[in-house]
């Protein structure tokens, strides 16, 4: 067998014919990950006790005819996710020693539906990066090459599937930290809209943006994650009380007679060539399928990206105030005095990235400050959200790149803030909105893979991976692997 | 499109150092001046938000508007679970966080 | 000429309510527990809890809000309020900020001398509780107990519309007894569950414009709102006639040396930066849940005391006394009931007997050993005459400390009023007889005497002679 080769519903469908065990599959990861780990840096932790012990669990499931598609299927989670028991460590030296005494609601989910934990995946410091250069565990590596960024901040998670050292992986997606490391390692990345999927268990960076979702190889596979661990839950006030729809089962609807909308301001200036190319060559695969493609302008949406970075420093300045030294994470040696403790467990916790946001989110909402930066940002959102609900009266999806360049090299744009931010600037609007929004693989440039971006209005789930699952039975790209990892 | 306001300087030193201060962090003198640099960048940056528009346009704190809080019941559901919660903690003494002595 | 200050006070009174449960987790509210027992996830703002709101938080202050005139905000909006402290796990507090719950409501007062006031109510908000720092026997550090961390608190801030430390301790009062009225806190101060922080200036009266003003924190008890703004105001008048000025600041109050000090901690000034809460959304109220808890209210002071006023015949100032606790009231009312309509005789042992014992052992009335029923049962021996209102004083004591009904103890002593005629006279014979100088005097023109031979004749009767006999007899005798 080579599990390496199949994707997670695929491997659910072998386990529920007894091809193999989920012992078999959980050990046959966890070599893989002992294999490769060094050239890739994705996982933080490894979880191969645990591993095993719930494969022994799903196996049995499985021998007493229970269970469901994922039972027995390994999942790796992105370490923002708390995992009761096991360091949660969020690419922060600041939790380098936190143990989380309870499980994330996603985490909780997923094991309720006989997923089998690998490990937890290394990412950007508070999930605050695009390239995962600023997690305290050193950076990943893009297993398509490994001088390039596997893009971030779920960039372990995206490393991870992509090498196939799992098959399928959880992720966050604040500013498009799920669809951007998805695009540029050739996966299949889905944020769900804002409310789908609890928060709780998340550690939180920008509460009003932060959304969790799959990294995977297929809108398949997408899918059945999505439907294992949506939901509403009480626990988060955020969490939307409606019914989880079966998300595999509106992977057939046709694309025929659906509205694309295809957004002018995403093939300016600053889309590389290729990637242009590549998504012009999906829009017209689905052209080809029966949708009728339509130009739509959205004119505010160039103004995303200031807005995303004064509204979520602002909410990251406060949720990242709890990280004080004194119940939980690292604590300065010897404090002299509570201003000390405070100011060194900080300064020695947090990087560089993570300062620089929780600063700027501290000055924009400062007396003096707040009505022309936060308050502004927020009417800008407005602004934003408007121009998507407009266009969602013309058509059923939105579609363009993902990112603007496929995958670029480590270190290129660590020393200028602004340039990295600009790489979410194709993603950055569905989460000022809280649409939910998928990249699928759409082609190779130069070797190294590039995404194509659906976005929806709020829940439609189902469209989007209807429309990638259509995509993908048309084409291969998502089926490629990374030469190195074949 | 996005394009990027020049990089005009509008913080100084002393500025970052308050901003650092009201947010506990520490910053080393080394560190400073990058950050004076890059957060004045990213001041400038956003501030391309001042010509947008937004006369009465109401503020968006949250991405799905007409929702509303919801209530929880009054009822104890938490029990005692100090020392698994304090296994975490760096210093403790009878069930108490220590930190240097609070005047207040 | 001197010139007159004026004080101009606002109070911000933190009152917890009597949930069970915190404002935003499961965890209990009970007072007393172990340290940090009752601390959860939620409360230690662990990474990734989440807070979800409390509904009955949300009914008391509704309640609150419908008592009091204001207006309940059909939309209210949770901020956070971010600084570094210790016991606040955090490094927010979750509070209202923009768009309170509890809006622009009055509350009247009832000052001594019967001088009523309105006083404004600018807004009443819901937020959580800080934990608690512990500074004793740790050496050089300080322990933090986050058992209150989360507890719902209603901060209710008053207009700067107290004009004296009597006003400002009155308004708190009211507000004490409202919210116990309303069973949303239990108002125990020693326990910190009804505190204040007091807003405090001075300017020469007449004067259009505000003072500076400083903030007095740590005010847990009536007394030391009094004294605390009392030296306030005295050191802030000393200050400007000595040439200096008032600098804006927060200042504790220190109940050992009675005065007021600038907070070291607070010595910063702060920048909140107050922002709309993510996590949590708009709280809507609909029509139907404020009716709802409209319909639950109870009879409020101020309904009460009018209703004694204006049925039963008190005064305004009784009637505030007697409806400053729903139990007090309660008392009355059922010792009014049972003396037969003697609504002003039952005031005055409720107000005078019974509060003066209550006082000098220390004990709540719903603890009295003199029941209300019982102390009706006295009262109505004073209204048929078996007792004079001087005897009844001696049977309440008796009462008191032997937890006997009236009847049995006036029986137990033989303390029946005498009304016989002809043994009053005959005491009257006795006392005339054996004062014979005293009595040549009276009817030589000394009216004055007609008191000695009162006492005299009460003397000799040990008390018991029925005092309008006794006048007209003692008169009719001694003139021959």
């Amino acid at each position: 067998m080579n599990p390496h080769h199949a994707t997670a519903a695929e491997l659910g469908r072998g386990l529920k014919s007894r091809q193999y065990s989920s012992v078999e599959v959980a050990r046959w990861f966890l070599d893989r990950i002992h294999e490769t780990h060094g050239a890739l840096n994705a996982f933080v932790t490894v979880t191969a006790e645990r591993a095993l012990a719930d494969a022994r669990r799903a196996d049995a499931m499985i021998a007493r005819g229970e269970g469901g598609p994922l039972t027995g299927v390994p999942v790796a989670h992105k370490d923002i996710f708390c995992t009761d028991g096991i360091l949660t460590s969020c690419g922060s030296r600041m939790l380098a020693n936190f143990i989380a005494p309870y499980d994330a609601t996603v985490v909780e989910r997923l094991t309720a539906a006989g997923m089998v934990l690998l490990g937890k995946t290394n990412m950007d410091e508070f999930a605050m990066g695009s390239s995962n250069e600023t997690s305290h565990y050193g950076p990943v590596r893009n297993p398509w090459d490994g001088s390039k960024v596997p893009g971030g901040s779920s960039g372990g998670s995206a490393a991870a599937v992509a090498a196939r050292l799992a098959p399928v992986a959880t992720g966050t997606d604040t500013g498009g930290s799920i669809r951007q490391p998805a695009a540029l390692t050739g996966l299949t990345g889905l944020k769900p809209t804002y409310g789908r999927v609890s928060r709780y268990g998340m550690v939180a960076f920008a509460s009003s943006l932060d959304q969790a979702g799959v990294l995977a190889q297929s809108a398949e596979d997408a899918a059945l994650v999505l439907g294992a661990m949506a939901g509403f839950d009480p626990r988060d006030s955020t969490s939307v009380d409606a019914p989880v729809p079966d998300y595999a089962a509106a992977l057939g609807r046709p694309v025929k007679g659906l509205r694309i909308g295809i957004i002018r301001e995403f093939f300016g200036e600053g889309l590389d060539a290729g990637t242009g190319a590549a998504v012009h060559a999906a829009l017209d695969g689905f052209r080809a399928m029966g949708a009728e493609l339509v130009d739509v302008s959205l004119p505010n949406l160039p103004l995303s990206v200031p807005t995303y970075y004064v509204v979520a420093p602002a909410e990251c300045s406060s949720n990242l105030s709890r990280y004080d030294g004194v119940r939980f994470g690292h604590r300065c040696r010897d404090p002299r005095d509570l201003m000390d403790l405070y100011r060194r467990t900080r300064g020695e916790g947090f990087g560089a990235e993570v300062k620089r946001r929780i600063m700027t989110g501290t000055y924009v909402l400062s007396a003096g400050y707040y009505d022309a930066y936060y308050l502004k940002a927020q009417k800008v959102r407005s602004l934003i959200n408007d121009d998507f609900r407009r266009a969602f009266s013309q058509v059923d999806v939105l579609m363009g790149p993902t990112t603007p360049t496929p995958a670029f090299d480590l270190g290129a744009k660590t020393g200028d803030p602004i340039t990295m931010y600009l790489n979410d600037i194709y993603t950055i609007g569905a989460n000022l909105a809280g649409l939910p929004a998928i990249s699928a693989p759409c082609g190779l440039v130069d070797g190294l893979p590039v995404g194509l971006q659906i976005i929806g209005p709020h829940f439609s789930e189902e469209r989007l991976l209807g429309a990638a699952h259509a995509w993908q039975r048309d084409t291969d790209w998502h089926r490629r692997l990374p030469p190195l990892y074949a | 499109m996005f394009s990027r306001t020049g990089a005009i300087v509008t913080l100084t030193r002393r500025d970052v150092e308050n901003i650092a201060h009201l947010a506990r962090l520490e910053i080393s003198e080394a560190e400073l001046p990058v950050y004076v640099q890059s957060l004045s960048a990213i001041l400038a940056f956003v501030e391309q938000l001042a010509a947008a528009p937004t006369e009465g346009i109401e503020p968006m704190a949250h991405p799905l508007e007409g929702q509303v809080q919801r209530l929880r019941e009054d009822q104890v559901t938490e029990s005692d679970h100090r020392d698994r919660y304090q296994a975490n903690a760096p210093a403790v003494e009878a069930g108490l966080y220590l930190v240097p002595r609070v005047i207040e | 000429m001197a010139i007159e200050w004026e004080t101009v006070i606002g109070l911000e009174i933190h009152a917890q309510l009597a949930t069970r449960a915190k404002i935003f987790s499961g965890a209990s509210t009970a007072y007393g527990a172990l340290p940090n027992v009752q601390a959860s996830l939620v409360d230690l703002g662990y990474p990734g809890v989440l807070p979800v709101l409390n509904r009955e938080a949300v009914r008391m202050a509704v309640r609150f809000g419908l008592a009091i005139g204001a207006t309940i905000a059909r939309r209210s909006v949770f901020a956070r309020k971010n600084y570094f402290y210790p016991d606040l796990p955090k490094g927010y507090q979750i509070s209202q900020y923009e768009l309170p719950i509890v809006q622009d409501g009055q509350v009247g007062i009832v000052l001594e001398d019967g001088a009523e006031k309105r006083i404004g109510v600018t807004r009443a908000h819901l937020e959580e509780d800080a934990g608690k720092s512990l500074h004793e026997g740790l050496g050089n550090s300080s322990g933090i107990d986050l058992n209150r961390a989360g507890t719902p608190l209603l901060e209710i801030v008053s207009e700067p519309d107290l004009r004296s430390a009597r006003e400002a301790i009155a308004y708190m009062k009211k507000v004490h007894t409202l919210v116990r009225y309303l069973e949303i806190c239990d108002g125990n101060m020693q326990e910190g569950s009804f505190r204040c922080d007091a807003n405090v200036s001075v300017r020469h009266r007449g004067r259009h414009e505000f003072g500076t003003r400083c903030e007095i924190k740590n005010l847990n008890s009536f007394r030391f709102v009094e004294r605390a703004i009392q030296y306030e105001v005295a050191r802030q008048i000393e200050l400007i006639e000595g040439g200096g000025s008032v600098v804006q600041e927060t200042r504790l109050y220190d109940p050992d040396r009675h005065e007021t000090r600038p907070m070291r901690s607070k010595e910063e000034a702060n920048d909140y930066r107050y922002f709309p809460d993510p996590d949590l959304l708009p709280l809507a109220l609909d029509e139907a849940f404020i009716e709802e808890v409209r319909a639950t209210l109870p009879e409020l002071p101020d309904q009460k005391a009018a209703r004694f006023t204006r049925e039963h015949g008190l005064s305004a100032y009784d009637a505030g006394v007697l409806t400053a606790s729903r139990e007090l009231a309660a008392y009355y009312e059922e010792v009014a009931a049972g003396t037969g309509g003697g609504h002003k005789l039952a005031a005055n042992w409720v107000m005078g007997e019974l509060s003066g014992f209550l006082n000098r052992d220390g004990i709540e009335i719903g603890g009295a050993p003199v029941t209300a029923a019982a102390l009706a049962g006295l009262l109505r021996r004073i209204h048929d005459g078996t007792i004079s209102g001087k005897i009844a004083k001696e049977v309440f004591e008796a009462m008191w400390t032997e937890r006997a009904e009236a009847d049995a103890v006036i029986e137990a002593r033989g303390l029946r009023q005498i009304t016989d005629s002809a043994a009053i006279e005959q005491a009257i014979a006795q006392v005339m007889a054996a004062n014979p100088a005293q009595l040549a005097d009276y009817r030589a023109g000394k009216d004055k005497l007609f008191g000695f031979f009162v006492g005299q004749v009460m003397k000799a009767t040990g008390g018991k002679a029925n005092p309008a006999q006794l006048n007209e007899l003692l008169r009719r005798m001694l003139a021959g």
